[in-house]
């Protein structure tokens, strides 16, 4: 890593260099990976999504040092939000109210207009992507209230409770009212659409997107959706970070009573841990939902939130720069050895001897282990613990000693 | 007798059958350095627990600089104006000394999530402010040129240091302090007596739980001795020397 440094506060202008130098290379990235075809560019964004989770967890685990097991239940709070609101899926829920509630569901034609009971509700861009970050916030200072007094290995079994029951609800709530069309999940949401071009191209373009004269497929055009959502979410988070706030967010995470002693309303802080985070997740899940055009429970298992927090530690919990690389690691190099082990295989045996997905486990749990013994605080850990190596550190003390 | 910045009376506290304090009360004028003192387990610690808001008390009423206070709450309590430090050194340990200080400037300042993320004016003249006071406290209580150096790696003596930047990082009226002189040699007790008389200049008063009787009896204007959870006496040091109920605490009744 000594080429790239991301350490604005005391390398400004080799760190503004590598960003612009990383920036440069994201922007041409997809046209150069389309050329090998779209299902590379579609994996990138994927990872891009999950940058964003793993930011989003980052403040939560990283930062304020509360372990949470359950984070994809605020992606798929995004999501599903997504799907009600911008699918025909509510036409399906107006259904299900009549035979119970048959006023609420005149209240509700009334307000939205006729059109929802064939069409449902389709909300532009603009209204679900905030809609989605204030309400998954809203679930995380919620899943947060209850958990407030505990720590480490407490609070890792709760909010894995707290995960497993949106899913286990995003299962079920089909019935009285069917909100979440149950284990079928939803269908035919809405593309995202900025400014009248839908990025998901017309119809009859075969998936091109065209802005001005300049056509591109639709998973480029999602990639630089989802890279400038990272960027946002990257620029927040550090912001949060190197402020009065993520002072008192780290403060909570080394000494809890030494911080509560120094005046900070621990309560306060720590909701806003939850919910800051849960909104990058809310956010993530909305795009998420956009982008696949359906969501179902099965997208948010207990793995799906292990896999992220596997990001967060791997690339180096509390360091953004190492955050965002322990994504892209996690997020891609499993598809990408999906691509390319089976081919390799068959042209090494003439057959396929071990399966993509199972070496992907394999290999996935081996570098969990070898990176856990070997490079405990991550891949990429914040410079000041390795910026006073053991000899130094063994100078200074001499020196004191001596004084 | 000059104005009474803290006022305490009738603090009881129990935990379950046993009663550790009763009936415990001190009065401090303000500018003094007043010493609480007495035998391991006479329920010092739970007395600077109960007055910081981390115990709860049974019974107790509790006054600051002439205003009742709730000690419900830690964070309220900073906000009131006392700061303490602990018997086992609590820093942030892997945030730099300077970071250190600066949270404690957290409950004096107020920029939220809307200041971080937009930076806007207020917000970077409120974080410089908070760079330069911490950066002051450092090098008030001398350890300034370690600004940068993660806390953790300080040494003995500049952690307890940085533990009372970082109190006195918060305004308080009254800074309490833990057994401050704990594990240190002599040549730092010299130098911790030198800083607490700095900061009595400073006009700030402190609250001292100490067990070296030599440090306290030549720093302290006044002490109170505890012994099994009540206070048994009350004075200035020579009187509190000479008095027989706390010899016999010491030393053990029948020598």
């Amino acid at each position: 890593m000594a080429l790239l440094t991301f350490d604005t506060a005391h390398k400004p202008r080799q760190a503004y260099t590598s960003m612009a130098v990383l920036l440069a290379v994201m922007l041409v990235f997809p046209f150069v990976a389309a050329q090998f075809g779209n299902s590379w560019v579609r994996i990138l964004d994927m990872a891009l999504l999950y940058i964003m989770l793993a930011l989003g967890l980052n403040i939560v685990v990283g930062f304020a040092g509360l372990l949470d097991l359950g984070y994809i239940a605020f992606f798929a709070v995004g999501a599903y939000l997504t799907g009600l609101f911008a699918s025909p899926q509510f036409a399906a829920l107006l259904e299900s109210v009549v035979n119970y509630h048959p006023e609420l569901q005149d209240a509700i034609v009334r307000t939205f207009g006729e059109d929802v009971r064939t069409n449902g509700i389709h909300l532009s861009v603009w209204a679900i992507v905030p809609l989605a970050a204030l309400v998954a916030a809203l679930f995380g200072a919620l899943l947060g209230a209850p958990t407030l007094k505990l720590r480490g290995d407490y609070l890792a079994i709760v909010t894995l409770g707290f995960g497993e029951i949106i899913r286990i609800f995003m299962n079920n709530l089909n019935d009285p009212i069917n909100f979440t069309n149950g284990p079928q999940g939803i269908n035919l949401i809405d593309p995202i659409r900025i400014f009248g071009v839908s990025l998901a191209g017309e119809a009859g373009s075969r998936a091109t997107v065209y802005i001005g004269g300049f056509g591109m497929p639709s998973v480029n055009a999602y990639y630089f959706l989802f890279l400038l959502l990272c960027m946002v979410s990257i620029f927040v988070t550090s912001r949060l970070q190197h402020s009065r706030l993520g002072r008192a967010w780290v403060a909570i995470r080394e000494d809890e009573i030494a911080a509560k002693a120094m005046g900070i309303n621990t309560r306060n802080v720590k909701l806003l841990a939850f919910s800051m985070g849960a909104s990058f997740g809310g956010v993530a899940g909305a795009m998420f939902a956009a982008f696949q055009g359906f969501v179902s429970p099965e997208s948010f298992a207990l793995t799906e939130s292990i896999a992220v927090l596997a990001m967060v530690v791997l690339g180096g919990i509390g360091h953004i720069p190492g955050v965002v690389m322990g994504g892209v690691l996690l997020a891609a190099l499993p598809e990408v050895l999906r691509h390319v082990v089976e081919p390799a295989q068959q042209a090494l045996f003439g057959k396929v001897v071990i399966e993509a997905e199972v070496l992907r486990q394999l290999l996935y749990g081996l570098a969990m282990v070898l990176i856990m013994l070997n490079r405990p605080a991550g891949l990429w850990p914040s410079p000041r613990k390795e910026d006073r190596p053991a000899a130094a550190l063994a100078k200074d003390e001499k020196e004191e000693s001596e004084a | 007798m000059s104005e009474i910045i803290l006022n305490i009376a009738g603090v009881n506290k129990r935990f379950g059958g046993l009663q550790a304090l009763t009936d415990v009360g001190v009065k401090i004028a303000k500018g003094q350095i007043y010493g609480l003192i007495g035998p391991n387990g006479a329920g010092k610690t739970t007395f600077f627990n109960v007055i910081t808001g981390l115990y709860q008390p049974d019974t107790g009423t509790f006054e600051l600089d002439g205003k009742p206070y709730s000690p419900s709450a830690p964070h309220a309590v900073a906000k009131a104006g006392i700061a303490r430090t602990f018997q086992n050194i609590r820093l942030f340990g892997e945030m730099s000394a300077l970071e250190n200080v600066m949270v404690g400037r957290h409950v004096r300042t107020r920029q939220g999530v809307f200041g971080a993320i937009f930076r806007h004016k207020a917000a970077r003249q409120e974080e410089a402010a908070i760079r330069a006071r911490a950066q002051e406290l450092l090098d008030f209580v001398g350890i300034g040129q370690y600004a940068e150096r993660t806390a953790r790696f300080l040494s003995y003596g500049d952690q307890r240091r940085l533990e009372i930047a970082r109190a006195l990082a918060t305004e308080p009226k009254l800074l309490a302090l833990d057994e401050p002189a704990a594990g240190m040699n002599a040549t730092e007790k010299v130098a911790l007596r030198e800083l607490l008389v700095k900061i009595q200049r400073a006009g700030i008063t402190i609250l001292l739980i100490e067990h070296d009787v030599k440090l306290m009896m030549g720093l302290c204007d006044r002490i109170s001795v505890l012994e099994y959870g009540k206070l048994i006496a009350e004075g200035l040091p020579a009187e509190i020397q000479k008095n027989q109920a706390v010899i016999d605490a010491y030393l053990g009744g029948a020598h």
